[in-house]
């Protein structure tokens, strides 16, 4: 039966124009994070050409102000933009799926107050408490800013799963294993998550993309990781040594053009597969 | 409608005090210590140092028990005494803040509210018209997609540098003074338009994606179905479903402040436009914390405030609420 339902979804999958393009975008960028690198033989800080120089067969994608490869940066920086969207898009759905559970499935006291905290989080804007936390520490990295922007942005995804959660927990299969003497939390994870495997893989796809939108910003603002590259912090860079006014384009450009192209192909993968995961929608 | 209002002040009374206890938290607890870096840059200046180190002693109190310094911290903030800036010394942080506000204002009012309106309008056409749907879905998801920063890069390239139509740093000419004459206000405009428009523009696609999905499921609801059935116009059935689909995107701009907020700081960095966010980047780049504290201060209480503002709108837009049946976004 589940083999059946299986191979339907992935019938549906492989016909949707929207999940093709999305899932071609995204594994050419990932293709590209791994091959990049071996173009280049330098690392992304070394100086290495003539300054502000522009695209030629040396340098794919030019040079910089100060004579490093663009390019070398561009692949390098496309690493750090997977690693933030896996770690702090992983961290924000186990948070919120955790809270999202038990909030909906406990309900009473518990529920109220872990609701009142994902209102609470919901409203402070994430940026102004990476910026606050990121300007204190001297030393900053990939991984911390991951966790940071993880722990800030999970309550949207608490909300949503709580109220999913809600509306199974009232089903009679639920009932049947409650009174069968099953433990709540064997509930919650053999018989309610199951049925919302799909929207919490959709979650993850949010998460993923806007942990990278706010690294972008974050590192674009200079409170990025302190050592190495991120095309966040390649547009800060370009900004503040003038490549606008000299008018680099292949400086300014190539970066948040990548960002908006992963960024872009998640959320129309995500609109894809709640048209292969929703039947209903499936006709448009 | 009571328990509506006392329930959306407890949340906003709770974070702003969480807020501010974040506020006083991070300095002192993170690793490595914030006040020697201030000092030692500020040692530059003999007279600088010293009313800092003053400050500081008063300020941090750091002689005293947490919680009295805690107290102390909440007292200092009443009296609108968020410490002094370093890199713009000896003035007080609240007046560079006050100073920068009313850019932002200018900023993002109209953006938020414009592209919003614009963003209903167009993704409500777009849900029945096949060849609009086929050009505003794809549009919208690359825009709401693009980081604000880099939108506003490629337009500030594209029709500063290359087309040099708009000027692309400062809210106004340098050559000009702040007066109220027609010049200058012209200027204003005219420096303002490059950061509106792309805040506009990215905001603009999240809006229309977003109400064209309402319109269709409302479309699809047992009520609109029941109207077609009695041989009611399609006009006026549109105009219900659109009524009722303005309520999440009402709610939706309430999440968004965040973001939105987020987009305008990295906006206004790239235009040198002298609002919080050119701000915050001066202030990262000097290490000026107090300045970095006293922003964070600001932009959480103006979310809270225009939360509260979308809420007395939601009550206004929808009965339920005033009924005390309590609607969705309770």
């Amino acid at each position: 039966m589940t083999g059946l339902i299986r191979s339907e979804t992935l019938y549906f999958a492989l016909r949707n124009n929207k999940l093709r393009v999305g899932l071609a975008v995204l594994i050419f960028f990932v293709i590209l994070t791994f091959v990049g690198p071996l173009f280049t033989d330098y690392s992304p800080t070394d100086y290495v050409g003539p300054p502000a120089h522009p695209p030629s067969p040396e340098h794919w994608f030019g040079t910089t102000t100060f004579g490093q490869d663009v390019y070398t940066q561009f692949v390098h920086g496309l690493r750090a933009t997977f690693l933030v969207g896996i770690i702090g898009g992983g961290l924000g759905t186990l948070i919120g799926v955790l809270v999202g559970f038990i909030a909906g499935y406990r309900g009473g006291i518990v529920d109220e107050i872990l609701n009142m905290l994902t209102n609470i989080v919901l409203i402070i804007p994430t940026l102004a408490v990476l910026i606050i936390i990121a300007a204190y520490l001297t030393v900053r990295g990939i991984l911390m800013e991951s966790i940071f922007i993880g722990c800030t942005a999970w309550p949207w995804a608490a909300r949503a799963i709580r109220a999913q959660t809600f509306s199974l927990r009232a089903r009679e299969f639920v009932d049947l294993a409650r009174m069968s003497g099953m433990k709540p939390l064997k509930i919650i994870f053999t018989e309610i998550a199951p049925n919302m495997m799909s929207y919490l893989f959709m979650t993850f796809i949010l998460q993923f993309g806007g942990a990278i939108l706010n690294a972008a910003t974050l590192d674009f603002i200079g409170l990025g990781p302190t050592r190495g590259m991120s095309l966040g912090l390649m547009m800060n860079n370009a900004v503040l040594w003038a490549a606008l006014q000299l008018g680099m384009w292949w400086w300014l450009i190539p970066p948040g053009a990548a960002i908006a192209a992963i960024v872009g192909a998640l959320y129309v993968t995500n609109v894809g597969l709640d048209e292969v995961f929703n039947p209903k929608l499936r006709e448009m | 409608m009571r328990r509506y209002f006392s329930r959306k002040l407890l949340i906003y009374a709770l974070t702003f005090f969480l807020a501010v206890t974040i506020d006083w938290l991070i300095p002192r607890f993170m690793p490595g210590n914030p006040v020697q870096t201030m000092l030692s840059r500020a040692a530059l200046r003999a007279e600088a140092a010293k009313v800092l180190q003053s400050y500081y002693i008063r300020a941090f109190g750091l002689d005293l028990p947490l919680w009295q310094q805690y107290l102390n911290f909440w007292k200092a903030l009443f009296h609108g005494d968020f410490g002094i800036s370093i890199f713009l010394f000896p003035k007080p942080v609240i007046r560079v803040i006050m100073n920068a506000v009313p850019y932002d204002m200018f900023l993002l009012i109209p953006a938020i509210l414009l592209s919003w309106i614009a963003g209903n309008r167009v993704g409500a056409i777009a849900a029945r018209t096949k060849w609009l749907d086929n050009t505003v879905l794809p549009l919208g998801y690359i825009l709401t997609a693009t980081p604000y920063m880099w939108l506003a890069i490629v337009l500030a390239w594209a029709l500063g540098i290359v087309l040099g139509i708009f000027p692309i740093a400062g809210a106004y000419s340098f050559a000009l003074r702040p007066h109220l004459s027609w010049t200058f206000i012209k200027d204003l405009l005219w420096h303002w338009f490059l950061p509106f428009a792309s805040l506009f523009l990215v905001m603009f696609g999240g809006w229309a994606i977003g109400m064209r999905n309402m319109i269709i499921y409302e479309l699809e609801a047992d009520y609109s179905r029941y109207l077609e059935a009695l041989g009611a116009p399609q006009r006026l059935i549109r105009k219900y479903a659109f009524r009722n689909a303005m309520l999440p995107q009402i709610t939706g701009l309430a999440l968004q402040l965040g973001v939105i907020v987020a987009g305008a700081l990295a906006t206004e960095i790239v235009f040198s436009y002298p609002g919080i966010g050119y701000l915050i980047l001066q202030a990262v780049q000097n290490q000026d914390y107090f300045l970095i504290q006293g922003c964070f201060l600001f932009i959480i209480v103006g979310v809270l405030l225009a939360n509260f503002a979308i809420d007395i709108v939601y009550i206004l837009v929808d009965p339920r609420t005033r009924l005390g049946m309590t609607g969705e976004a309770a």
